[in-house]
């Protein structure tokens, strides 16, 4: 028996940690997609596809502008002294992955700026001079290829910082996995990739972005059962963390929203979309991004409930 | 440089609680919050039980966790004693922090930045003991160098059986139970 009496009460900290709430899985979630939206969209470009062709490449920038600044507002609200944030801008901590994040998302804005300024025509800048010439001078192919490559490097570095965030907090078990960067950068990737299928115009681009979209899925599985497979396989901690979506309190809502209609399905769908055994939906991609964000709020939910069983 | 540390005698204590209101009082600790608490742990089978009671504070560690995870450098090792301390106007209450700490010793603020135990940092600098140390009616208590040898602190872990609170973390506390 054992029998255990605390005079302890702080809220957020007792009687489970619950120190984040919405706010910090959603900005996760549009983390990850705008990062996976400027992989593709820096790939695409890479490719040589060039502004005013119709290219999802150069929509994509856009919507990561509003992405970015809704998941940075997101982040902004959990924050609980809010007037100190540009504390954060005063200083590098380069053991934090915090403050790793703080600059990569400072870093992400003016690679989606100088990406969607390629795509506006020259002559609605012709008000702006100094914007117009910006704007050739990123329209120059060779600007553009390293604009490209720049976009995919910036864009792994959000992707996979999203979930190193959270593995560096040793003190939450179910964080405790290297394979949870590789994890929200993957499903970033495919939350990207679902989002610009269903905007992409031009039937290749649809194509390629079904296809990348399975591949990315097909990962994202695998590195789940990674994770699961090195949580089960370490100490009595993180076995007791992984038992939180293996029969715990997290297990429906992971299998079910996350990995079932999250992943599985949406795979099955753009398989069949893929081979033309089914006509190109819209539902398949609204579930990965639907699924995208599961994740983050199981992820975020179930590892602060996850904490060092000894006394 | 000295490397201040805790040592309680489970066997005194009696989970009076004088700590934790000595504690209040002393750092002015918000109604609702609390920078130290009482444990008590009731383990065996009847009638072979065995009662524990432990003093419950932030445990200073060696390798905080909560340091290393701030983005601004709020939360950091003071050059006295290595104690860890927030500097409340550079904390921009992430909860990072609260996050990474395996003991739950740190809590929001209602000012909204990350607060805890500081060891009485304020009273040690003047050469007094925490508060809770102070007023510890069974002497339960013990303060002091952790790397002095000859510190009473050093002799009782040296001579006496002892345990730190979740070793496995890695976060090596500098607050030690005697058995």
């Amino acid at each position: 028996m054992l029998e255990f009496v605390t005079t302890r009460h702080n809220p957020m900290i007792d009687p489970a940690l619950h120190v984040w709430g919405w706010e910090v899985p959603v900005y996760l979630f549009l983390g990850g997609w705008v990062a996976g939206s400027m992989v593709l969209s820096g790939w695409f470009i890479r490719q040589g596809r060039r502004p005013g062709q119709g290219s999802v490449g150069f929509a994509l920038p856009w919507l990561g502008l509003v992405l970015l600044s809704l998941g940075m507002g997101a982040l902004f609200l959990d924050l609980e002294h809010k007037l100190y944030v540009w504390r954060m801008y005063l200083t590098f901590q380069p053991a934090s992955p915090m403050s790793w994040g703080g600059w990569i998302l400072i870093l992400v804005y003016p690679f989606l700026a100088l990406a969607a300024l390629a795509s506006v025509p020259g002559d609605l800048l012709a008000r702006w001079p100094s914007l117009a010439r910006l704007a050739e001078r990123v329209r120059d192919p060779a600007a553009l290829r390293r604009l490209g490559s720049a976009s995919v490097v910036v864009g792994v570095a959000l992707g996979i910082y999203t979930g190193i965030l959270l593995s560096s907090l040793g003190a939450r078990p179910l964080w405790a996995s290297a394979a949870l960067g590789p994890l929200f950068l993957v499903s970033g990737l495919s939350t990207g990739a679902a989002f610009a299928h269903l905007i992409a115009r031009q039937p290749d681009e649809q194509a390629t972005l079904l296809k990348a979209d399975n591949v990315f899925l097909t990962v994202e599985l695998a590195l789940i059962g990674l994770m699961l497979v090195g949580l089960l396989t370490a100490s009595a901690v993180h076995i007791h963390a992984a038992g939180l979506l293996l029969g715990g309190p997290y297990t429906a809502v992971f299998w079910v929203f996350v990995v079932g209609l999250g992943i599985l399905l949406p795979l099955v769908l753009q398989t069949l979309m893929a081979s033309h055994r089914i006509p190109h939906t819209v539902v398949a991609p609204l579930l990965v991004i639907g699924g995208g964000l599961a994740l983050r709020f199981v992820i975020v939910y179930a590892g602060q409930y996850s904490h060092w069983i000894s006394p | 440089m000295a490397r201040l540390g805790m040592v309680i005698d489970t066997r005194q204590c009696v989970g009076c609680m004088d700590c934790v209101v000595a504690c209040k009082t002393e750092n002015d600790v918000p109604d609702g919050f609390c920078r130290d608490w009482i444990n008590q742990r009731l383990q065996g089978r009847m009638p072979d039980l065995r009662l524990t009671i432990t003093s419950e504070r932030c445990n200073h560690c060696d390798n905080p966790p909560c340091v290393t995870c701030c983005p601004t450098g709020a939360s950091h090792v003071h050059d006295y004693g290595k104690v860890v301390l927030v500097d409340h106007g550079k904390c921009i209450g992430c909860k990072a922090c609260l996050a990474s700490c395996p003991y739950g010793a740190r809590f929001i603020h209602p000012e909204g930045f990350a607060d805890k135990c500081t060891f009485c940092i304020h009273r040690v600098e003047q050469g007094e003991l925490p508060a809770c140390v102070a007023v510890c009616p069974t002497h339960a208590m013990h303060f002091g160098d952790l790397d002095d040898p000859n510190s009473e602190v050093s002799r009782l872990v040296v001579s006496r059986r002892h345990f730190a609170l979740k070793p496995d973390a890695g976060t090596q506390p500098r607050i030690y139970y005697l058995e």
